[in-house]
């Protein structure tokens, strides 16, 4: 199965990255872009005789909870196809 | 412990850690201290009194500072000496480590200038309740540098107002006067705050490098020493070390 994580600054926590493409925008003539939020992709293949979706679903949980992201400072999501 | 053992403190080693060398050395300036390696890969802490997790760029900081770092074999063994009441100093890169293991409060995330900064900064001593600012005064101003990329510290409006009550805050960047103003924080972190120790306060963790400010006679000053003497203090049983 193909899992694509998404990780992103947590709502509410400032992004000086994403404050700093925020600013850097306007000059380049796009106008009214708010809420910028650089964040990353993480992208990884999970493998397992009878492995069930809600299995593999479980266990990118448990990855983004404990590695791929820190709840602390991020938030996450992530898609499972395949 | 007899007066003749000599007191010794831990220095742990992770790949791409850089201030082993100058950690190691500052511990040493204290007379009978002796400074042990502590590789990551190992689970044996050799006896140390007390640890330090020193500054730098542990496993290239991937992912995230100290994210890696956090889940080898030697952070299970600072988890359990910590959690026995063991003291434990987390400098810069060894702050980020300590955030991500869960042994610290809040988080580190990137400097709101985007800049890595390098520079001495003023530290106001918040409160010297805890082993290692034991030597100081509520107000001390010590200056010593900062060098990181990821230093703005941050935390949830819960769990801030419990390390207020607390007395966690223990280091803030203010101005050589020792008041908190415009331009003394080098990082954007919330509040001020430079450095902050657990409930227990026998974890502590800063972004400035103490290590670099030990000898009086050489750059940087001996504001740094603060911080080890008061720990160092502290794991002798209250003898006057700074």
């Amino acid at each position: 199965m193909n899992v694509r994580v998404y990780v992103t600054p947590k709502h509410g926590i400032l992004d000086p990255q994403g404050a700093a493409v925020e600013r850097s925008l306007p000059n380049l003539g796009f106008t009214g872009v708010s809420g910028v939020r650089v964040g990353k992709i993480i992208d990884l293949t999970i493998q397992g005789a009878g492995l069930t979706e809600e299995a593999a679903r479980s266990q990118v949980d448990e990855m983004c909870r404990k590695l791929l992201a820190n709840p602390i400072i991020e938030d996450y999501t992530f898609e499972i196809e395949g | 412990m007899t007066a003749a053992a000599p007191l010794r403190i831990g220095v742990v080693v992770f790949p791409g850690i850089n201030t082993d060398g100058d950690t190691h050395h500052a511990l040493e300036t204290f007379p009978g201290v002796s400074a042990e390696y502590l590789w990551h890969k190992d689970t044996d802490l050799k006896g140390v009194d007390g640890i330090v997790i020193p500054g730098g760029f542990s496993y290239g900081d991937y992912l995230r500072c100290g994210a890696i770092a956090r889940f080898s074999p030697i952070m299970q063994s600072i988890t359990d000496f910590a959690a026995d009441g063991g003291l434990v100093m987390g400098i810069c890169n060894g702050f980020q480590i300590l955030i991500e293991a869960g042994l610290l409060p809040g988080g580190l995330i990137r400097n709101t200038g985007l800049k890595f900064v390098c520079r001495y900064v003023n530290l106001r001593v918040e409160t010297a309740a805890t082993p290692f600012t034991s030597t100081c005064e509520q107000g001390d101003v010590l200056r010593i540098v900062v060098k990181h990329n990821e230093g703005n510290y941050t935390v949830d409006p819960a769990t801030f107002e419990k390390m207020k009550t607390n007395d966690q805050i223990v280091v803030r960047y203010v101005n050589a006067a020792g008041e908190r103003a415009e331009g003394a924080n080098p990082n954007g972190a919330l509040d001020d705050i430079a450095g902050v120790c657990n409930e227990t306060r026998n974890v502590f963790g800063m972004m400035p490098h103490p290590e670099n400010s030990v000898e009086a006679e050489l750059a940087g000053g001996a504001d740094g020493r603060r911080f080890f003497g008061s720990m160092i203090d502290a794991l002798r049983g209250a003898e006057v070390t700074a």
